[in-house]
């Protein structure tokens, strides 16, 4: 497989690199290739690799780079630093709101992963002590109302619901007074999957997020989602400016370069990975795993170590 | 459709740009073929297969070059690929669909039922995906809405005795079609692969004498992995083709011509929405002019 031999290639490169004493910006131009068909292997966005490429070459050429005795090394050690720097610095926790409930607006393309993650949040917050409230705003896609009582049930969390005939925009509303009643301190609103380019269905949830004014608006991404990433995380993030992403599916092989993309498009923070179909499968994001799991090089580290 | 006249516009623009056919008209090429997600493998045999090509036929005029990239692009899907049909002949006829989570392959059952149905076949429905919440629900009513039966058994149940009294039943009732869903499963996960294992036994065992297809449903906002699913479910079983959903968005399923081009695989149908009527047969012609022209 093409990524399996990588870090060999990348490794190769820099040894020929090593082994010319001084090099070249020519030289480094050859070593960046390597990353950048890695980046767009990982389905980073073409453009923000470009970018990407152009910022590291600037560093690199800026520093002791060409002159050093170990060059390969030290061009990916700045590689892997800015990655990890783009990625986000730190562990982002949920927005809680001063004044009970706290609501969460779910929003993504179809098929993302929202109803689940509504599932596994509502279980996360359970064992925090607090008492959620999952509300089924998707009237649209057939069970889709079902799927979230059963999810619901399965974490002990109970779900509002009002049937397929009801706007969604008073769905939500409804289900905040009775979350406020019923004692409920967090409100997850869960969404029907929408394409960013359906401009009715961005209204709607538009709407949604004016009459609920939520704490947090998580948009879920697929972690297997390719060059068109950038697309989705731009246009949800202009309309509904959100808090934060929560990336699905990260249990699968794709690299997951999409969280790249997004990060760098929208600067928003990825707050949660999906980590599989089960409810309890819910973990915080870690920058530095994102980042050599995008250059697909567990042995990151080991190499910069040597450097 | 509009996405598709993206790439074609973009190619005209990067050529129009060009007064000479030089390095950088083929990165602005390679480029738009990577953002059309069409593969960095076949992304490079294709812009090198298309250096040699300008260079044997000593082609200076970039405007010449597009002409040059379709032959191309229409070379290795090709290829590598017979036809496009789904095949239902003769009957009896079992579809299987596998796919990771979420692709569509509900949806997209719910949408051929009602196409076979009204070209005049019989169709039923298995629902074999036990697993997840609501899935069963869902694919009944989908089987409403295409007004076509629906075999199931509880949550949880074992997948193949769902697909086994499917098969029991499209028999005794003479069905032509009997088309099985099953639960979403990443390729990754060798336990759900090998469950699927004992589904296609059971489909061997139980109805040798049915015209098979085992379509793999892929998303078309998928990237590279789209590869790495496709190359893991051939593996694991006779995928006889693809259904590539969610062309309605803006991604621009170029991933289309990896599947045929790396891995013989057809593209055989495309999901163009969540409307029952959302499904159009894949014609290769009609995809590379609509990318070309
Ligand atoms: N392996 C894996 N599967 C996941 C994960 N998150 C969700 N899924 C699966 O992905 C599929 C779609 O998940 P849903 O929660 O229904 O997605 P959705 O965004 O609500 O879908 P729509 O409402 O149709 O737009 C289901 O099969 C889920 O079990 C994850 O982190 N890992
Ligand atoms: N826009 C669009 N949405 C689609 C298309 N096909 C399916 N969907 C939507 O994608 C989501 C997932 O579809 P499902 O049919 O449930 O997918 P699945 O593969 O059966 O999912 P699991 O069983 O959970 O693995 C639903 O919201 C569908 O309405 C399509 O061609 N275009
Ligand atoms: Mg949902
Ligand atoms: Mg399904």
């Amino acid at each position: 497989m093409i990524f399996e031999s990588l870090s060999e290639k990348l490794q190769n490169s820099l040894d020929k690199l090593r082994g010319k004493g001084k090099i070249t910006e020519k030289d480094l131009d050859l070593a960046l290739r390597e990353v950048r068909l890695a980046l767009l292997e990982a389905d980073v966005n073409y453009k923000v690799v470009k970018d990407f490429i152009s910022d590291i070459k600037a560093r690199a050429l800026g520093s002791e780079v060409l002159e050093s005795l170990n060059p390969g090394q030290q061009v990916i050690k700045i590689v892997y630093d800015e990655l990890t720097n783009l990625m986000g610095e730190k562990e982002e926790k949920l927005n809680f709101s001063s004044k009970p409930p706290t609501i969460i607006l779910m929003c993504g393309l179809q098929g993302s992963g929202k109803t689940t993650t509504s599932g596994k949040l509502a279980f996360n917050l359970k064992k925090q002590n607090k008492r959620p409230l999952l509300v089924a705003c998707d009237v649209y896609r057939p069970a889709a109302i079902k799927q979230l009582e059963v999810v619901g049930e399965k974490v002990g969390v109970p779900v509002f619901s009002m049937g397929t005939n009801v706007n969604p925009v008073d769905i939500a509303k409804a289900g905040i007074e009775h979350a406020t009643k019923n004692g409920n301190d967090v409100v997850i609103i869960d969404t029907a999957g929408r394409l960013h380019i359906d401009t009715d269905l961005m209204e709607e949830i538009f709407t949604i997020k004016n009459v609920t004014n939520p704490n947090e608006i998580l948009l879920v991404l697929d972690a297997m989602t390719g060059q068109d990433a950038v697309n989705v995380a731009e246009t949800f993030n202009e309309k509904l400016d959100i808090t934060g992403v929560v990336l699905t599916k990260m249990d699968g092989d794709a690299r997951g370069g999409a969280a790249l993309s997004l990060r760098s498009v929208t600067h928003k923070p990825i707050k949660f990975v999906g980590m599989g179909e089960k409810l309890d499968q819910l973990e915080p994001f870690y920058p530095d795993r994102m980042a050599s799991r995008i250059l697909g090089m567990g042995d990151v580290l080991g190499l910069i170590e040597k450097a | 459709s509009k996405t598709r006249k993206n790439i074609s516009g973009k190619i005209d623009d990067v050529i129009r740009s060009h007064r000479k056919i030089d390095e950088e008209l083929f990165d602005e090429l390679e480029e738009i073929l990577i953002t059309a997600d069409v593969g960095i493998v076949s992304t490079m045999k294709i812009i090198e297969n298309l250096k040699e090509k300008a260079k044997d036929k000593n082609i200076a005029d970039p405007y010449d070059i597009k002409a040059l990239l379709k032959e191309e692009v229409k070379n290795i899907m090709l290829s590598s690929v017979d036809n496009n049909y789904i095949k239902l002949e003769p009957t009896p006829s079992l579809i299987l669909v596998v796919g990771v989570n979420g692709v569509g392959k509900t949806t997209t059952i719910g949408k051929l039922a009602h196409n076979i149905k009204i070209s005049g076949k019989s169709v039923l429905l298995a629902a074999g995906d036990t697993f997840r919440a609501a899935a069963i629900d869902q694919l009944m009513e989908w089987g409403n809405r295409a007004n076509v039966e629906v075999v199931s058994h509880q949550e949880g149940s074992d997948p193949a005795a769902v697909i086994f009294d499917a098969i029991k039943k499209a028999k005794a009732k003479n069905i032509d079609v009997l088309i099985c869903d099953t639960a979403g499963r990443l390729h990754n996960k060798s336990n759900l692969m090998n469950e699927l294992n004992k589904i296609f036994r059971v489909v061997e065992k139980e109805y040798p004498e049915a015209t098979k297809e085992i379509l793999l449903v892929l998303d078309a906002t998928t990237g590279q992995n789209a590869i790495n699913q496709a190359k893991v479910f051939k593996e694991v079983s006779n995928i006889t083709g693809v259904i590539l959903t969610k062309l309605d968005g803006t991604a621009k399923g170029g991933i289309a011509i990896a599947l045929q081009a790396e891995l013989n695989l057809p593209i055989k149908l495309i999901g163009v929405g969540e409307g029952i009527e959302d499904l159009q047969p894949f014609d290769v012609d009609i995809f590379i002019n609509s990318i070309f022209e």
